[in-house]
């Protein structure tokens, strides 16, 4: 079983969160409690301190470890992000001003994205005329569907539901509305849907299932 | 020495050179009056796209897919983010405090009489403002006004009908403007220390315009010849950027970057410089680790020439690529960390006097952090694949530029104002300011990190109905911290006109621009002072 991508994003985020919360609170504390403690009232003369080459190597140091710690979770997420697995669906996902179209293996069109649940989906990405990025942030994933070449991005969807596609790389006029759906469904009703011959198909009735986050 | 005994004292405000009023000021060589002819254009470009900022996040109060008219059209709204951008950083956080306070006070504190080249230093304001008027004309002729975000993305850049080639002119002539600075600047501290005043006897100030002019030299033409480009690529279908004509949107996205990145470092090294000259006047102490923080402004300035990526994670280059630029990006943050440490150990076992300049150093110490430290969740490679052109990334940038430098800007008006004009202000009201200014800051921006990580894409005209209540808070914020900012100005300009004449050193500082009269005289020093000590060091 591959790990969950999400999870793994989220992973990576409380930890730096709780790095940064921790070092956020340690710096804003110690200014506060010194610039009580040592107010001019309280110390009136200051000491004659100029540096402290142990502590300077030693706060050098602890935050490179820490920042290293966030890197390497970072890049493990990463990882399994780029590397599909084999047993992937490829669904040709093309941007245009202002619509995603999706394209299936059997050469079916939807401008809604169907997939079956529990089934790992590889999208390739194209634009046919400026820079977009493909977002699905319930999935935490994204890549830029850049006119000229081929990106892709991996996720698996373990939940029935529907779920928003965004644009995320300005691209004009009517960015903000180039919204669409991703629909997963199960198994069977997918591929009710994917073997019946249409051209373009998107008026399969969307079961109303909660947007999951 | 002192003023109020002097009764011949004439300062360079009443000095009068060979042309009186208005030609001289637009004929000055002096620095001091070129660093307040800036300051004027500056906090008038920051007042027009502070508005259009306000604009933008009124029309963010309701999604406009409900009923009712909103504020503006898609189209308006889209130039307008692309014109607060634009006028924003290229022409008030870049130039900001080198070509304000470096002008005004780089000489004085290094004992200096003038920059190397004065009327290349003249010459270098005529091009901001020709920058700037360019931009403006560019709103009003061809296709109207720039729609393409301040990031000039091929090919959107090329194919848009809006009037891209000549806002974009303008950011390049901009660039002359930054370059013939930091060419005066680096030439002044090689040249013109006072006697005595070695390289590591240099006040800090000085060192983070040292490191800054180098990248604005080294980098300014990258993104120069990129924008020319651009206009090529317009006018002519070169086919450099636009696959269409058999070009690389990527290879502007690279190019853009390279330029860019270090940008970042052109908007906070002079910031970070200030805050070190800040901190030791009002802790009545040696600064703590001056060779840590000088060397790391270098440090900086190098490393930050090789993470420009980092803006492309989700571009589609190299997993490899992207790793190596994740792991400089994370070594990059901690020359900056190293540095905020050395601010607050220097409070340690201090005389501290929480005056209100003092008080922009807390209140950007706090903001500039979360602005680092949200800065890791981006630096990081799965998150930034999720929060990336997001909500998210618009709210670290602002923490860092505007909690960062924009902070600093005011906080060094505040500071080096009683010797600029040589008046007091009134700390009480400026100290509400600033509080008000922190609290919207926060209410503003911190909504965002939370938007941007529940999917919220930046630059959206609209937006989906579950974002509304963040974005209402968000905008309540604008309104709490742009009263702040007001209040923070409105106290200056009162000051200008009613303030009590200030003495010369109100503040008890130690550097050079403390030992003479405010304001100061036109050559800034009768006789060049010898330096036999370091700059914070007190008897």
């Amino acid at each position: 079983m591959r790990p969950n991508i999400i999870e793994q994003v989220d992973t990576t985020f409380i930890i730096t969160i709780g790095i940064s919360f921790f070092l956020l609170i340690v710096i804003t504390i110690t200014m506060i409690v010194f610039v009580f403690r040592y107010n001019k009232k309280r110390n009136p003369v200051p000491s004659n301190i100029s540096g402290n080459t142990l502590l300077e190597i030693i706060w050098t140091v602890i935050p490179l470890i820490l920042v290293m710690i966030i890197f390497f979770s970072g890049y493990t997420g990463f990882k399994n992000m780029r590397d599909a697995p084999e047993n992937s669906m490829v669904v040709k996902v093309t941007g245009q001003m202002w619509k995603w179209t999706f394209e299936y293996a059997n050469k079916k069109i939807s401008d809604t994205l169907f997939v079956p649940v529990g089934q790992p989906i590889k999208l390739e990405i194209y634009s046919v005329d400026v820079n977009h990025s493909l977002y699905l942030p319930a999935f935490r994933v994204k890549e830029d569907a850049i006119p000229g070449r081929v990106n892709y991005l991996w996720f698996q969807p373990m939940y029935e539901g529907t779920f928003d596609i965004a644009c995320a790389e300005y691209c004009g006029l009517s960015h903000s509305l180039m919204y669409s759906k991703l629909v997963v469904l199960p198994e069977n009703e997918f591929y009710e849907w994917y073997n019946k011959s249409q051209p373009i198909d998107s008026t399969i009735n969307i079961r109303n299932t909660d947007t999951q986050k | 020495m002192n003023s109020q005994s002097d009764t011949k004292y004439i300062h360079y405000l009443q000095y009068r050179g060979k042309f009186k009023g208005i030609p001289g000021w637009l004929l000055t060589t002096d620095h001091k009056k070129i660093g307040l002819l800036y300051l004027i254009a500056m906090i008038t470009f920051f007042l027009v796209a502070m508005s259009l900022g306000f604009l933008m996040k009124l029309e963010m109060l309701k999604p406009s897919s409900t009923k009712g008219s909103t504020l503006m059209s898609a189209q308006t709204y889209n130039a307008v983010f692309t014109l607060h951008g634009v006028i924003m950083i290229f022409l008030f956080i870049i130039p900001g405090i080198p070509a304000v306070f470096g002008n005004f006070f780089l000489p004085i504190m290094l004992g200096a009489r003038d920059v190397s080249f004065p009327k290349i230093n003249l010459l270098s304001w005529y091009f901001y403002i020709a920058g700037a008027v360019i931009v403006l004309i560019s709103l009003h002729t061809g296709g109207g006004p720039i729609d393409t975000g301040w990031t000039f993305y091929v090919p959107y850049s090329i194919r848009t009908t809006a009037n891209v080639s000549l806002a974009v002119f303008g950011a390049f002539v901009l660039g002359f403007s930054s370059i013939l600075t930091a060419i005066n600047f680096i030439t002044t501290i090689h040249h013109l220390r006072a006697p005595g005043m070695k390289w590591f006897k240099m006040p800090l100030f000085a060192w983070g315009l040292y490191a800054t002019g180098w990248i604005q030299i080294l980098a300014t033409p990258v993104i120069g010849i990129t924008l020319l480009l651009v206009i090529l690529e317009r006018t002519l279908g070169v086919g450099i950027f636009d696959p269409a004509l058999g070009g690389d949107p990527l290879l502007y996205q690279h190019l853009f970057w390279i330029y860019s990145h270090p940008a970042v470092y052109i908007m906070i090294l002079p910031a970070m410089g200030l805050v070190s000259e800040i901190i030791p006047t009002f802790t009545k102490k040696n600064i703590f680790g001056y060779s840590a923080i000088a060397v790391s402004s270098l440090a900086i300035a190098f490393v930050g020439y090789l993470v420009w990526g980092h803006h492309m994670f989700t571009s589609g280059i190299s997993d490899t690529s992207r790793a190596i630029f994740s792991f400089l990006t994370f070594v990059v943050a901690i020359p900056s960390g190293v540095k905020v440490f050395n601010w607050v150990a220097t409070m340690y076992k201090a005389s501290i006097d929480p005056r209100t300049p003092f008080l922009f150093i807390m209140a950007f110490i706090v903001l500039f952090s979360i602005g680092g430290l949200t800065g890791l969740v981006l630096g990081a490679l799965d998150t930034n694949i999720h929060v990336t052109d997001t909500y998210f990334v618009v709210a670290h940038f602002h923490y860092v530029m505007f909690g960062g430098m924009g902070t600093l800007f005011f906080g060094g008006l505040y500071y080096w104002f009683p010797k600029m004009f040589g008046k007091l202000f009134n700390e009480k009201i400026a100290n509400t300011g600033l509080i008000l200014f922190v609290t919207g800051f926060n209410v503003l921006y911190f909504t965002m990190f939370i938007m941007g990580y529940q999917g919220m894409p930046r630059r959206y005209y609209t937006y989906l109905a579950e974002f509304q209540t963040l974005q209402v808070i968000s905008t309540i914020g604008s309104w709490i911290m742009i009263s702040g900012i007001l209040i923070l100005l409105g106290n200056l300009v009162y000051a200008l006109f009613r303030g009590r004449k200030a003495p010369d050193n109100p503040w008890g500082g130690t550097t050079l621009e403390w030992t003479i009269p405010s304001p100061p005289p036109v050559y800034n020093f009768e006789k060049i002072p010898v330096i036999t000590k370091g700059p914070y060091e007190r008897n």
